[in-house]
């Protein structure tokens, strides 16, 4: 597997987004970039095996759940089952989780998403499918064996945080290292290098009551992290902090991604959220996934008008990057006063300037080359929703519908 | 009318008649032991002066409540002195504490399995509803011919009387635990066991030491009835009142068992409210 590697990008681009190799000719961004020339992108030393595997996954609740899933299987629709006195909430889920990925399932309440993510470590077990977990079916796993596949390949960050409000923050973060049998000082040491990770030193003495939302989260964060997994589930981990600290929140996981190059499975309800976070995206609704894509792909082309309408709201100039939007140029030289920015720059930085200059903004690589540029009419139309390709501008700027 | 009646009564004699010859080594074992811990007890607690006892029990209630809890307590337990009822609750005192040794050996592990088990739960609930309905002095007639007269029969009606709550308030305190911190234990590699110890018990603490008060306070209602079956101490001062109708004795023998159960009451409402997490309650 490659890695594009685009010093000078990562502090305005969205950290954590790696070049995928098997996407497709039309990838946009990052992958675009890093296919026009090889030599950007570096080997990357781990050969690409899924983390997380799920196939034919299916959870019902309820009675006779077992006849359920045989007529879903057979075509029948989650209506259909219901009067059976079974509530599907996963239905036929397959999907593979690559390593050091973040993979958002995004779906509204009810969509089943939360039920998705407790099968992937067994909390809940399937009705039928499986789900592999380096080489284990959770599946088929004895209560023993579950506990060790936890302890040692998985952890989890909650909702509502899940602290121990009789414990210190520190006892809180050491946690998963008690339950793995460490001695005091050793896991001590390792829960404050992990609540130094997330910037809580200082406070491992405060019991968690003591810290606001944001902070505890930190802490659930810290918990996860010292139990040194290389798979990380987050259920709606920051769905319950207010706006500024749920930003915040997503930027230091990003920020620790990029160091740490975690597996994460991220559920959220907010697509905003999703496409920030996700270098893959699962949209689910009433327990089927409608559509696995990048940010970008569901953005351009969603898979059904429920993908379509939901995706509507979503700020697009904090998905699409400069690399998305540009119309390539072959060769070329920079403009005298020409604002220029990198292929990663989110579209948002690129209206400031393309409103300060007459000229179109220039996409230029990390040895300042010209790989094109982006018209303000571009960037206009890039805004409107759907597949608009700056081609289908007449000169005028009008858009014809082709 | 007659050919209609069920007899219930003589199926439950039969039943206690088989139980007590078939179990018979059984009942006399548990009442052996429970006499040989109710005399060790009440000799220690005779056994050293009023005085000194007066003391100890001041001293804990400064422990656990402050200085003027302590003061107050061992002036009021220093009254039972002054109506000549001091060995009278010390007998009390020793088969409550038994009894609520035994109701809390058996409600909290009991309450643990129903707070895990739909089942469990569903089936102890009308049992305990049974034992907390059924007028206590019932008990008083199986336990008599299962354990004879004395001290013991007295203890056992107690417990079945008493033990109610601590099932109840120990399946709810751990059923109310936060579903998601214990998910959590799972989450990380936990096994039954010790989210049990670490997470389950330590938070429900609460409620199970509230539980574990109401214990206590039921026991201390059931001395009385306890002493219709030969039990020594306050209760047999209140029945020698009755039959005697001397009110005097009554009100002296009755207000001893007042103050014992108010103090009983306030320590270990006061224990419960030391444990970690309802301090954290409070300061929140």
């Amino acid at each position: 597997m490659l890695r594009v590697v685009a010093p000078g990008v990562a502090n305005r681009a969205v950290p954590g987004r790696r070049y995928d190799p098997e996407c497709p000719a039309q990838c946009t961004g990052y992958a675009a970039y890093a296919r026009a020339d090889p030599s950007r992108a570096v080997p990357e030393r781990k050969v690409i095996v899924a983390a997380i595997r799920t196939e034919g996954l299916y959870k019902v609740f309820g009675r006779r759940a077992d006849e359920a899933v045989r007529r879903l299987q057979e075509g029948a629709s989650r209506e259909d089952v219901i009067p059976l006195g079974a509530t599907p909430a996963v239905i036929d889920v397959t999907f593979d989780v690559k390593p050091g990925e973040i993979f958002v399932v995004m779906g509204l309440s009810g969509s089943g998403k939360s039920t998705l993510i407790r099968t992937l470590n067994g909390l809940l077990i399937p009705t039928a499918g499986h789900v592999y977990v380096g080489g284990d079916d959770i599946a088929a796993l004895n209560p023993a064996a579950l506990r060790t596949l936890r302890r040692d390949q998985m952890s989890m960050v909650f909702q509502h945080f899940a602290l121990l409000p009789h414990r210190t923050v520190l006892e809180n973060a050491a946690y998963p290292l008690k339950v793995r049998g460490l001695k005091k000082d050793e896991r001590a040491a390792k829960a404050r290098d992990a609540l130094a990770m997330v910037g809580l030193d200082g406070w491992e003495d405060k019991l968690p009551q003591q810290l606001s939302g944001g902070m505890r989260q930190r802490v659930g964060l810290a918990r996860a992290l010292a139990a040194e997994t290389d798979i990380m589930l987050m259920d709606e981990a920051f769905s319950a902090l207010d706006p500024l600290i749920r930003r915040e929140m997503q930027d230091q996981l990003l920020e620790l991604q990029q160091r740490l190059a975690k597996t994460i499975v991220f559920i959220t309800h907010d697509l905003n959220e999703a496409m920030r976070l996700g270098d893959r995206i699962a949209m689910m609704r009433a327990g089927r996934i409608v559509q696995i894509d990048t940010a970008e792909a569901i953005l351009r082309k969603p898979a059904n008008d429920y993908v379509a309408q939901f995706v509507q709201d979503v700020d697009r100039t904090r998905v699409l990057t400069a690399a998305t939007v540009m119309e390539p140029v072959g060769d070329g030289a920079l403009e005298r006063g020409q604002p220029t920015v990198s292929p990663g720059t989110m579209l948002a930085d690129v209206f400031s300037l393309s409103a300060q200059s007459p000229l179109p903004v220039a996409v230029v690589d990390d040895d300042r080359r010209l790989v094109g540029v982006i018209r303000r009419e571009t960037l206009l139309s890039s805004m409107a929703a759907g597949d608009v390709a700056p081609t289908e501008l007449t000169a005028e700027g009008e858009v014809t519908h082709g | 009318m007659d050919e209609w009646r069920i007899p219930i009564g003589v199926w439950v004699e039969d039943a206690i008649d088989w139980v007590q010859d078939t179990f018979q080594p059984v009942f006399a074992f548990i009442r052996d032991v429970l006499i040989a811990a109710y005399e060790q007890l009440s000799s220690l607690l005779e056994l050293s002066p009023f005085w000194v006892m007066v003391l100890l029990l001041g001293v804990l209630g400064w422990l656990v409540r402050g200085w003027r809890f302590g003061v107050v307590g061992a002036a009021a337990l220093l009254l039972i002195q002054f109506v000549d009822q001091w060995e009278n609750a010390m007998q009390t005192l020793a088969l409550v504490t038994i009894a609520v040794v035994v109701a809390t050996i058996v409600a909290i592990p009991i309450g643990i399995v129903a707070a895990r088990s739909r089942i469990v739960s569903n089936a102890v609930r009308p049992v305990l509803d049974f034992m907390q309905t059924m007028p206590p002095l019932v008990y008083l007639i199986p336990a008599v011919v299962l354990f004879r007269v004395g001290v013991v029969p007295g203890m056992i009606a107690t417990v079945i009387f008493a033990v109610p709550p601590g099932i109840r308030l120990t399946e709810l305190g751990i059923r109310q635990v936060d579903a998601e911190v214990v998910e959590a234990g799972h989450a990380f590699g936990s096994t039954p066991g010790s989210i049990l110890r670490n997470i389950q018990l330590p938070l429900a603490l609460v409620t199970i030491m509230a539980g574990i008060n109401q214990v206590i306070m039921l026991s201390l209602s059931m001395v009385v009835l306890a002493g219709f079956v030969g039990a020594p101490g306050l209760g047999q001062q209140v029945l020698s009142a009755i039959s005697r109708l001397d009110v005097g004795l009554g009100v002296e023998a009755g207000l001893s068992v007042v103050i014992l159960a108010i103090y009983l009451d306030r320590v270990t409402a006061a224990l419960g409210a030391r444990s970690a997490v309802a301090r954290l309650e409070q300061t929140a």
